[in-house]
């Protein structure tokens, strides 16, 4: 790791504040990626702002048809919490499948999002869940914030303070994890609500977490495993590694949707 | 640099350390706790397993700094009176070893797991070793051991 000055502030305006000043700043929240980046050097940050030690960003609330859960509230709490599990059971067993025990319990669901890794399991149940994303400035649409690997609509000391997850009448995540680093190598959350019917997809994109309006449509009409099962999505733009070619995501996104719809039920 | 406060194993440590040390650092070169062991360094393998506030973590994915004011337990930490912990003892009893170098992170997560969820039957177990790796792929008595151990503490 390169040197860098270290703050622990207790508020969200103090955040701002160390933000503001700093040359160059990262934000740590749980630090289940940013550490490990850290360490390969890959970022050389000025100063880290670490927010895990704010208090008002650690809750879990269910309020009308939604919960509202704090940016820095760890994996662990959210798949433990009896709110989530009534409201939104398929939120909380996706955050339950993060990882491993150790990393839920120090990761958290803003550092997922701000961080939008491309196989990362929260962004597909906020864009499968429609869900709202409250920061310092502004509230930022699920559709608006993930913008391509590893990038969001998050501006220069911006932070992410509560996410807000509509209750889905129906909902699952079904993914194929990597065996070794347990990312999704496809993970395929759907829903259906409010919003209507949405399909998400984790893992397989190279800009990331993505829809697909194909299966959203013939999941309105007919909300059954057949309906998706033969929808193929096209290998164009979807990852392409060791672990599998685009052509092989492409079959798992099928398979994993239809086997989402029918955990859904 | 910052100065960082903690109770480890029951009594307080304080060192001004750089920003970037890590907690597994801290442990092992501060404070010659070299129990917890550096495997794979990139938050994989699980040697690196201390609780921090009664929560199994990786401290080789921590800062020192983060954990500033908190309460850490490691792996010499477990034993009382001279009287090993029940799944130390489990370990012995079952060898749930071989080589030995992942121990104190099985243990450490057995412990966290047996206190999370009492009534842990085996598939429970090796989903919760998901973020443990035994390199002498010698689960099948590290899982008897925990299961065991389960049952003594119930």
């Amino acid at each position: 790791m390169y040197q860098f000055n270290y703050e622990r502030p207790k508020t969200l305006a103090d955040a701002e504040a160390l933000l503001g000043k700093a040359d160059d700043p990262k934000i740590l929240a749980g630090g289940q990626t940013l550490i490990p980046t850290l360490k390969q050097r890959l970022a050389m940050p000025s100063d880290v702002i670490d927010i895990g030690g704010i208090g008002e960003l650690d809750f879990i609330r269910a309020e009308g048809d939604a919960v509202m859960i704090g940016a820095a509230t760890r994996h662990a709490t959210v798949a433990q919490s009896a709110d989530v599990k009534k409201h939104n059971p398929a939120l909380a067993a996706l955050a339950g499948s993060i990882g491993d025990p150790a990393v839920r319990h120090m990761g958290t669901l803003g550092g997922s999002i701000a961080n939008n890794d491309p196989a990362a399991d929260y962004p597909a149940a906020c864009l499968g869940l429609d869900a709202k994303i409250h920061t310092t400035r502004r509230l930022i649409e699920a559709d608006e914030f993930f913008k391509g690997m590893f990038e969001t609509a998050l501006q220069d000391g911006e932070i992410v303070k509560e996410v807000t997850f509509p209750h889905p009448e129906k909902a699952a995540y079904m993914k194929f994890p990597n065996p070794a680093s347990r990312y999704a190598m496809v993970g395929v959350f759907v829903s259906r609500g409010p919003w209507g019917v949405r399909v998400a997809v984790t893992g397989a994109g190279q800009n990331g977490v993505f829809r697909i309006a194909e299966m959203e449509e013939a999941l309105a009409k007919n909300w059954s495993p057949d309906a998706v099962a033969n929808i193929k999505v096209p290998a164009t733009g979807l990852n392409s590694d060791l672990h599998g070619t685009a052509e092989y995501r492409a079959h798992l996104v099928t398979v994993m949707a239809k086997r989402a719809v029918a955990a859904a039920g | 640099m910052p100065v960082v406060s903690m109770t480890v194993n029951g009594k307080s440590a304080s060192a001004d350390v750089e920003a970037r040390t890590l907690l597994v650092q801290f442990i092992r070169e501060q404070l010659g706790l070299t129990g917890t062991h550096v495997g794979c360094d990139t938050s994989q393998c699980g040697a690196c397993v201390v609780h921090v506030d009664g929560r199994a973590v990786k401290s080789c994915t921590m800062l020192a700094a983060q954990a500033d004011g908190a309460d850490i337990v490691t792996i010499e930490g477990l034993a009382k009176n001279g009287e090993l912990h029940p799944v130390q003892a489990a370990f012995r009893e079952h060898h749930g070893l071989q080589c030995g170098f992942c121990t104190p992170g099985m243990i450490m997560t057995a412990v966290d797991m047996i206190r999370r969820k009492p009534d842990l039957d085996e598939e429970t177990v090796r989903e919760e070793l998901e973020g443990n790796i035994c390199r002498c792929t010698g689960y099948h008595n590290i899982v008897k051991a925990i299961l065991a151990a389960s049952r003594e503490m119930r």
